[in-house]
């Protein structure tokens, strides 16, 4: 395998770094087994136990009164990938080695075709550029083979802390839709639950880390809501077939399986989507980007939403107590007192943090975005026409800022001013908030635990929980509803509009 | 301080006196001012003040310029159009102005009310601080801080002062309202006077405390006027979350361009989204309903303070009174009446009802809660009423004699009768030749050790028997501490009494604790360990050894009739002398962040029908499908972004009303009251534009406006 | 500064081998203990022969096989080098000629087949290496089969119903045919 170019070199450092895992090239034709296990494979524990370390720092400070410090994070670092991560992933890795997943050092295996394929290649010249016709076009060689080349290596090893970590970098291009990487429906349905495992887990790790397992529970609680509501919009638009299809004569019935896996089906597919977007995983086992427009849409936006419903190991969790507290905020006030969430008080600097965490990520999406549809390099990236292309580009920079990684995969992003800008996205996306969290962190830890009392508004029932709801919502809505207008809506009242 | 002789230790609320000062809410004498005023904070510096009306007010002057330029031919849209939304964004801004000078202008004129007591008045300065120094008569302007002044019968108290020497009966009427003079002595914890009262009998001299324009009156002035105002702390942390919802929009709209840009490459028809649409677009969005009314609710909060007669040294500290968890109340005064007369014990040979027609009469003209409740006693026991009396010379209270009376002409002679303190009276009727009863004596000593107060009564040189006053615990008080313990708040009763007598009053008037045979530090101890379970303590006191106390507590209150010390040390100074008024603070408190929160709520819930209005309406040129979208079925685009922004603007000057008077208070658990605002105010918030844009909407179309 | 980085450092190269080298190798050789065909690809042998995958779809295009799902990979269909899904939006035009021109190719291919086509057969998956199509999809390719291999519709239907595999556990996934497996039976009942 040739050297990677230093603009991708960048963007996959930083995306592996940032448990984003965006990735710009297809795994198997791009990486040495080398690389994908010391580069990606550390980084995808790395990533994810940092971030743990992060959320365990933030819930201290709501634990701790007037300290000073929030513990050892080398030590949290290292429990964090010892106790928890490696563990788990070995396990779990077997697992998916027993339902078909190869782990191997082995070389690319060829296999002789039961029938030979005919297939058109564009010609090139001594330089590697396309030769073309008199009219412009591309000269297409057309070839024969008989030969498939299986792509091998350790696979099941990369997978397993690929959805523990909530990572989502596949071994393959095709990421969990390949089916060396998620070979049956049943390592399928293992793989969405090891996406939700550890932050749901934490949830309850928060509960019982404050003394109060029902604040933990009710942010679950929350997380749970907006999810279900949110997969059955996905799984509500995959049914339907695509009308422009049915027209052609295509059977309707079976709903949209353009960029899908027949072993999984529309139902297992949605989910899948809706999991890895609502986490900050960004696995996929369908191509986004073929999904119906409102069908993309709710992956897009839970996202946009700061990838907090479950969300990345320890990530969706801090970004799911930012939300808390800016729901607090509002509502503390409502009840009459200075507000407080689990006994510290939010004042002006942890708004401050709040306020910096919330702006980041929309900063992020909508102004790159916004440079992607201006610029000629950006719209070249672009593989689709129309309100489909504006919808790509948004859904690479909300993947990128909230530290996703899944994609509108038709998106070209291997090029520079894609590789760079998705490539700072990611950087700020993912530090601007932990630096925001920690500084939230000190500064509640320094400050006395008040007690409660029947004055105290409580963050632990249902009225929190819509309250919460209600937040990451608005927030999330009035920040991308115009861009969202323009993208997967108007898209879809284009398609079903008549 | 439950001693008898100390008259008026008991002021009670004058809520006739304090409305008269109130000011109808759109008062013309306020409103006429207000208006100019809104002019006048035009100016971008004022505006600059105020981030989120800062935006509007950018956003007002570059739709002007654009309506110019398209008047000039060469507009992005029509000239009208334009104009008209910059027109609105203007009012916006106004209405917003308006809010502001309307609750500056409420303020200013209580605190005027206030201070027109303290007009410039002649005093005279004493060289050095005895009675018979030199006088040097200036104007009260000039005194400094530590002067020496000599105030006699007649004058006004020419600033607040300490009194070092002398004993008087001062008039502080002008200050609480309450008509019953006050006794000022030197040491203790009755020797501050404040600049304005009246000393009406003897003669006092005091040093000057406070240097013109530094009293705590100056201080609160200066909080509500605009230029001097400093921001509370959850102001700060709540104009940061707005500035935070500014920056979203402002990137919401600003990238709406490029994307409106591309939409229109895109979908190969339609004009990009036009600089006027997105400047209304933003407008509508950010949170000008909170930001226009955020100072206004601020104001208004410190002159509902004030308006309760209660001066606060800071924003902060009428923000910490909502957040208050636990009140320590003195018992006397807060929780009790104080001593009331519940029985008349006779000398021996005089009758009961011989004792009560004598004690009435000493007590006609005798207007403090003791002397109005023995009057209702021998009215309700023996029938005897109030009587008019002619000729009838009152002895009123003097702290040199610790007694008051009457004389009554009768048959040639004069009927002296006199009460007070056992020892005031054994010394007249002594002075007199009187006969000093043992029996008296002995049923004195009994009402004492019982935990009341005896009176004793006699006419002449006779002796007629005793009046026992028993402490009575104020009605309703229970319901109000039962309305606390649902807010969560908790009370802790502080006195001085014995446990038994603390409990059986802590019981009977429903407080959560008590503290009984308090001393000041077992009253900062209480403050401290408190403090330390995380909770919140606020306070009332007089004395300068409530200092230490009222200097740990998070809000303080201290008396206005309390020492300088005291003052120093707390917060917040309640003129009325009224320590019940502490709950009433912690109300005012706690309604002054609701209805920031309430306002909030409701703006952010505002921008949903907004949406709906504006964005098909911006688009509906390029993508015509995204009329879907449009709900509320409006006339035209240009009257869909109008209508939002005149919803916009006029919301502003529908919810002056709310914010001046703060959403109303009810006395319910945090997730009870949460529920309720949040239904009000969010669901409200979400409903009403979608009403409200419609309605302006169809009234655009039948003036023919769009 | 010094005492911040060297924990740094050490931390980072300890945790680099731990999870970069011993856990991977960890995983492998546990894996060819238990499940050494698995890992090794689940491969299928025909004379000493690797054929192909039983989890890697193979790209059919004559008459004589069932056909798997329209692949997008590049630069061939089926390329397991290079993954991936068409990535083509439900707008844009490129799916509905890219969808029109299957549907022409089955037509083209089986007259007798006039209902509308199965929705796998007009559709690229997303890995470009789906291995499985929809029993129904299979059914609706038996007569073109049987015709060009003077086999009965009958038989072909039972192999194909012997070929279909139900939700895995009776809940996950849906029922499906292996192409390459069918087609391998196919070969070996009448090659």
């Amino acid at each position: 395998m040739t050297a990677v170019e230093a603009g991708s070199a960048f963007n996959t450092a930083v995306s592996f770094v940032t448990n984003t895992n965006w990735q710009g090239y297809g795994g198997e034709t791009t990486m040495s087994y080398l690389t994908q296990m010391l580069a990606l494979t550390v980084q995808n524990f790395l990533s994810a136990a940092t971030a743990l370390a992060v959320v365990v720092a933030l819930i201290r400070g709501f634990v701790r009164r007037s300290a000073a410090g929030l513990g050892n994070a080398w030590l949290d670092l290292g429990r964090a990938t010892g106790y928890v991560l490696l563990p788990l992933s070995l396990l779990f890795a077997l697992f998916l080695v027993g339902q078909g997943v190869i782990q191997n050092f082995s070389a690319y295996q060829d296999v002789k075709l039961t029938e030979p394929v005919t297939y058109q290649q564009p010609k090139t010249d001594a330089h590697g550029q396309p030769v073309l016709d008199a009219a412009g076009k591309p000269v297409l060689d057309t070839l024969k083979t008989d030969k498939q080349t299986l792509a091998m290596g350790p696979v099941a090893s990369q997978e397993a802390i690929k959805m523990l970590g909530v990572n989502g970098g596949g071994f393959f291009n095709a990421n969990s839709a390949h089916p060396f990487e998620n070979p049956t429906p049943l390592s399928n349905f293992a793989q969405m639950l090891s996406i939700f495992l550890i932050p749901a887990a934490l949830c309850f790790m928060f509960g019982r880390l404050v003394g109060d397992m029902r604040q933990g529970v009710a942010l679950l609680a929350a997380m749970t809501l907006i999810f279900i509501a949110m997969f059955a919009v996905v799984q509500w638009s995959e049914m339907h077939a695509n009308p422009l299809l049915t027209q052609l004569g295509v059977d309707g019935a079976a709903g949209n399986m353009e960029g899908k896996e027949t072993r999984f089906g529309i139902v297992a597919s949605t989910l899948f989507a809706t999991i890895t977007t609502a986490a900050s995983c960004g696995a996929v086992n369908a191509m986004h980007d073929s999904l119906l427009p409102l069908g993309g849409m709710v992956p897009m936006w839970l996202m946009q939403l700061g990838e907090v419903v479950f969300g990345g190991v320890g990530s969706g969790l801090y970004g799911m107590l930012i939300f808390a507290m800016l729901a607090v905020f509002l509502a503390g006030l409502m009840i009459g007192r200075t507000p407080e969430y689990l006994g510290k008080k939010i004042e002006a600097f942890e708004m401050k943090m709040v306020s910096i965490a919330i702006l980041i990520t929309p900063l992020l999406v909508l102004g790159g975005t916004a440079v992607a549809v201006l610029s000629k390099d950006g719209l070249a990236g672009l593989a689709n026409p129309a309100a489909h292309g504006f919808s790509e580009a948004l859904y690479a920079f909300s993947s990128a800022a909230n530290n996703n990684g899944s994609a509108f995969a038709g998106l070209s992003a291997n090029t520079p001013f894609y590789n760079i800008l998705l490539g700072l996205a990611m950087w700020f996306g993912r530090f601007v908030p932990i630096i925001a969290v920690l500084a939230i962190a000190g500064k509640l830890a320094a400050k006395p635990r008040l007690a409660v009392s029947a004055g105290t508004m409580p963050t632990h029932g249902p009225l929190f929980v819509v309250l919460l709801v209600g937040a990451v919502i608005i927030v999330g809505a009035l920040t991308y509803i115009p861009a969202l207008a323009l993208g997967p809506v108007v898209e879809q009242l284009q398609l079903f509009g008549h | 301080m439950n001693d008898m002789t100390k008259p008026s230790s008991l002021p009670q609320h004058t809520p006739t006196q304090r409305h008269a000062r109130a000011l109808a809410l759109f008062d013309p004498t306020l409103v006429k001012p207000a208006i100019a005023e809104s002019f006048r904070k035009l100016s971008p510096r004022a505006q600059l003040r105020n981030p989120v009306m800062f935006v509007v007010w950018v956003g007002s002057v570059l739709t002007t310029v654009l309506g110019a330029q398209a008047l000039a031919g060469q507009g992005e849209a029509p000239a009208g159009f334009i104009l008209g939304i910059a027109a609105w964004l203007w009012f916006t801004v106004l209405f917003a102005n308006f809010a502001e000078a309307l609750a500056e202008g409420r303020g200013k004129a209580q605190a005027a009310a206030l201070r027109g007591s303290r007009r410039n008045v002649v005093a005279k300065k004493l060289a050095e601080a005895r009675h018979d120094a030199k006088v040097t008569v200036i104007d009260s302007a000039s005194l400094r801080r530590g002067d020496i002044v000599l105030i006699e019968a007649g004058d006004t108290v020419p600033a607040d002062a300490e009194v070092l020497d002398g004993v008087a009966s001062v008039d502080e009427s002008a200050i609480t309202g309450e008509s019953a003079p006050v006794i000022r002595e030197s040491g203790g914890d009755f020797s501050a006077i404040t600049g304005g009262t009246r000393v009406l009998s003897d003669w006092l001299v005091a040093r000057v405390t406070t240097n013109p324009g530094e009293a705590f009156l100056d201080r609160m002035i200066a909080m509500v006027e605009g230029a001097r105002r400093k921001k509370t702390p959850n102001e700060i942390a709540l104009t940061i979350l707005l500035v935070a919802l500014t920056l979203i929009f402002l990137l919401a709209c600003a990238t709406l361009l490029p994307f409106s840009l591309y939409s229109v490459k895109a979908a190969g028809g339609g004009s990009p989204v036009g600089i006027t649409v997105l400047v209304a677009l933003l407008v509508c969005l950010i949170p000008t309903t909170i930001g226009g009314l955020l100072s206004a609710i601020g104001v208004a909060g410190m002159s509902r303070m004030m308006q309760a007669n209660v001066i606060a040294t800071s924003g902060r500290a009428v923000e910490a009174a909502g957040d208050v968890d636990v009140l320590l109340l003195d018992k006397t005064g807060t929780i009790t009446l104080g001593n009331q007369a519940s029985a008349f014990l006779p000398a021996p040979g005089v009758t009961e009802q011989e004792l009560a027609d004598v004690a009435q009469l000493a007590s006609l003209s005798d207007e403090t809660p003791e002397g109005r409740s023995i009057v209702v006693l021998a009215k309700e026991r023996f029938g005897l009423r109030g009587r008019e009396l002619h000729d009838a010379h009152f002895i009123p209270f003097s702290a040199q004699t610790r007694m008051s009376g009457v004389d009554i002409p009768a048959a040639g002679a004069v009927r002296e009768i006199r009460k007070g303190a056992a020892e005031a009276v054994k010394a007249h009727v002594e002075a007199l030749g009187g006969q000093w009863a043992l029996a008296v004596y002995d049923a004195a000593s009994e009402v004492a050790r019982r935990g009341g107060t005896p009176l004793v009564v006699a006419e002449g040189k006779r002796v007629m028997g005793v009046v026992e006053l028993k402490d009575i615990v104020k009605g309703g008080i229970k319901e109000r501490f039962a309305e606390l313990r649902a807010m969560g708040i908790k009370t802790v009763m502080i006195t001085g009494d014995n446990r038994l007598t603390a409990a059986a009053i802590a019981a009977e008037a429903g407080v959560d604790d008590f503290l009984a045979e308090a001393r000041p530090e077992d009253k900062l101890k209480l403050i401290r360990d408190t403090q330390a379970e995380g909770k919140l303590v606020a306070m009332t006191g007089d004395g300068t050894n409530d200092a230490p106390a009222l200097a740990q507590a998070d809000v303080a209150v201290a008396m206005n009739s309390g020492t300088q010390a005291a003052k120093e040390a707390g917060n917040m100074v309640d003129l009325d002398s009224n320590p019940t008024k502490l709950i009433e603070i912690v109300e005012t408190g706690k309604q002054m962040l609701m209805t920031r929160g309430a306002l909030t709520t409701f703006s952010v819930a505002n921008d949903v029908a907004k949406y709906f209005a504006i964005i098909p309406a911006a688009f509906a040129a390029t993508y015509p499908q995204l009329k879907v979208l449009d709900v509320m079925r409006l006339n035209s685009p240009d009257s869909a972004i109008l209508s939002a922004v005149i919803f916009n603007a006029l919301i502003i000057i529908v919810l002056i009303p709310l914010a001046l008077k703060g959403v109303k208070y009810r006395a319910l658990g945090a997730g009870a009251l949460l529920r309720r605002n949040l239904l009000v105010y969010g669901l409200g918030g979400l409903i009403v534009p979608f009403v409200g844009i419609k309605l302006i909407d169809v009234a655009l179309g039948v003036l023919g406006l769009a | 500064m010094k005492t911040l980085i060297r924990p740094a450092l050490t931390l980072f190269l300890l945790l680099s081998v731990l999870t970069g080298l011993v856990y991977p190798a960890a995983v492998t050789g546990l894996a060819r203990l238990f499940f050494p065909e698995q890992a090794a690809g689940s491969l299928i042998h025909r004379g000493g022969e690797v054929v192909g995958s039983a989890l890697i779809g193979q790209s059919f295009s004559g008459p004589r096989y069932f056909w798997s799902r329209p692949s997008a990979t590049s630069p061939m269909p089926y390329n397991a080098g290079s993954s991936g899904g068409s990535n083509l939006g439900p707008t844009n035009p490129a799916l509905r000629d890219a969808v029109k021109a299957r549907v022409a190719t089955l037509h083209a291919a089986q007259p007798e087949q006039t209902g509308p086509v199965p929705v796998e057969l007009a559709t690229a998956s997303a890995s470009g290496l789906d291995p499985d199509i929809s029993p129904a999809a299979a059914y609706y390719q038996v007569e073109r089969v049987a015709r060009a291999r003077g086999l009965s519709a009958a038989a072909l239907r039972t192999l194909v119903a012997q070929h279909t595999e139900g939700p895995q556990w009776g809940m996950f996934g849906q029922a499906r045919v292996n192409v390459l497996k069918l087609n391998l039976a196919l070969d070996q009942q009448r090659p």
